[in-house]
């Protein structure tokens, strides 16, 4: 246990006795108190006097009482520095709100152990994961064509697929706005859309230009990517690949 | 006479269970396996010890020890955030391997390729893993995107991760680019000339680009092994870095997003 300062113990000594002085003191002044305390306003002063009239004045009204007190504090010279009405030492400093200090959640989230029924579905994910890319592994072969020749270009060549995109585009603009320029702004678009988005909703319904802006950018490359990939042969002329065949390796 | 016995043989089961029971209880054991794990002894289902789980193991980096409820649904992340990591991990093993055997220099690259898939054990069988794994993985990263955009997942305070991630899209496209190089084929020669080709249109400085890319003015050797540095050892190293801060804001920023 903790030890009292020894001036700690003379303040409320000192307090008490105060107390005890201004209890003694305090009791014959308040049957001389003006009733009109200017602090007070009158209508309230002439209320709390007619509810006292009503009750036969055995109780005492509030504010009247209040008045009293404070009346009284100047009388006694004696009070200790910081005592209150009634030579109450101690003072409500201020209130703490639950919140403030510690965090205390408005709204109780409902929260699951991450072992077992995270893990488990991940877990789940990564075997089904891997038996797939076993199983396309085992009946399909990655490519593995000529040794690399640079004096015979092939026909068509072509980029790896998540590029044909852009490929395709070369064919529609020059070279330095189809792979440098469309490329950067969406990227860069990407990149901004947080803070484009000013919108903080996530739901759907509130997000339909959202949604649509990035479907069609989505689309927009999807499209040239399958045209790129599928329907280029040859010198990159469009050909269909049902009646011309496929020009597509991975 | 017959002798009787008190104490009848014990069964295949009890010395099992006894083996079992000795090799848990041994200081190596649990010296491996922090408390909590459920591959120590006397481990039971209880919530302190699915706290402890998480709490004991290095998952603790990836994993707080609990997550709201919808988190748990596959139909809300489809697992595309977790496959696109898995995926990347399954790159690194297959990868390592393919390592063992292959040089990256022009007269020794395809020849390693072509004895790696006849005359290695699984050679083949790993190529094609790896190759697929590759493509399967720039999907699933741009799956990912598409998904995380549709959920509106972006949205303050996750706006930095969302960054993040395009940084992670554009280097998985890098890395599968740069790999795309080393069978040193025809298919991959022609692939990286037309892409090396479209970055020298880079305004002001695109020849210099090119250059650096290329270690020279044409594709050979030099860019070779250029590329085979960027796809086992320089790209790897900056995407790791890039996916610890993915994976660290994730937590930071409440966890994922939602639910809708």
């Amino acid at each position: 246990m903790t030890e009292i300062p020894e001036h700690l113990l003379k303040r409320a000594q000192a307090a008490r006795d105060q107390a005890a002085a201004q209890a003694g003191a305090a009791a014959p002044a308040a049957g001389d108190t003006p009733a009109s305390d200017p602090r007070i306003p009158a209508h309230l002063l002439e209320r709390s006097k007619a509810a006292k009239d009503k009750t036969g004045g055995a109780q005492v009204a509030v504010a009247e009482k209040v008045g009293a007190l404070v009346g009284a504090a100047p009388a006694a010279a004696g009070l200790p520095i910081g005592a209150g009405p009634g030579g109450h030492t101690q003072r409500l400093l201020t209130v703490v709100k639950s919140g403030s200090i510690q965090d205390v959640k408005a709204t109780p989230v409902d929260k699951v152990h991450t072992w077992p029924h995270l893990l488990a579905v991940e877990f789940v994910a990564a075997i089904a994961c891997t038996a797939f890319l076993f199983f396309v592994a085992i009946f399909v072969n990655a490519p593995l064509m000529q040794l690399a020749n640079p004096n015979q270009t092939p026909n068509p060549s072509k980029a790896p697929w998540y590029f044909l995109g852009l490929q395709e585009l070369l064919t529609m603009f020059h070279p330095m706005v189809a792979g440098v320029t469309i490329p950067g702004v969406a990227l860069f678009a990407l990149i901004l859309a947080p803070f484009i988005d000013k919108n903080s909703s996530n739901k759907p319904e509130d997000r339909k230009f959202a949604t649509s802006i990035m479907t069609i950018h989505l689309m927009f490359w999807a499209v040239l990517v399958i045209i790129g990939s599928f329907f280029r042969g040859p010198g990159f002329n469009f050909v269909f690949p049902w009646r011309d065949g496929l020009f597509f390796e991975l | 006479m017959a002798k009787v016995i008190d104490d009848p043989r014990p069964t295949a089961k009890e010395r099992l269970n006894q083996t079992v029971e000795n090799v848990q209880g041994s200081q190596a054991w649990s010296s491996i396996f922090r408390p909590g794990s459920i591959f120590r002894k006397g481990y039971t289902d209880s919530p302190r010890n699915r706290s402890y789980v998480i709490m004991n193991s290095v998952l603790y980096h990836l994993h707080p020890v609990k997550v709201k409820r919808h988190a748990v649904k596959v139909s809300y992340t489809l697992c595309l955030g977790g496959l696109s990591f898995f995926l990347f991990i399954h790159l690194t093993v297959t990868g390592i391997f393919l390592m063992f055997f292959y040089r990256p220099e022009a007269t020794a690259a395809w020849n390693d390729i072509s004895s790696l898939q006849t005359s290695v054990a699984f050679g083949l069988l790993v190529r094609n893993m790896h190759r697929w794994g590759a493509h399967l993985m720039v999907l699933s990263v741009f799956l990912h995107m598409a998904r995380v955009f549709y959920h509106g997942a972006y949205k303050a305070p996750r706006e930095f991760n969302w960054v993040i991630g395009v940084v992670l899209l554009t280097l998985t496209l890098l890395l599968s680019f740069t790999g795309y190089l080393l069978p040193w084929d025809q298919l991959s020669m022609w692939a990286v000339a037309v892409g090396t080709n479209m970055m020298g249109y880079t305004p002001v400085f695109g020849s210099q680009v090119r250059f650096v890319l290329l270690g020279g003015v044409e594709i050979g050797s030099e860019t070779l092994l250029r590329w085979y540095v960027l796809h086992v050892l320089m790209l790897p190293f900056v995407i790791v870095i890039f996916m610890a801060i993915h994976f660290w804001r994730v937590r930071k920023d409440g966890g994922i997003s939602g639910p809708l």
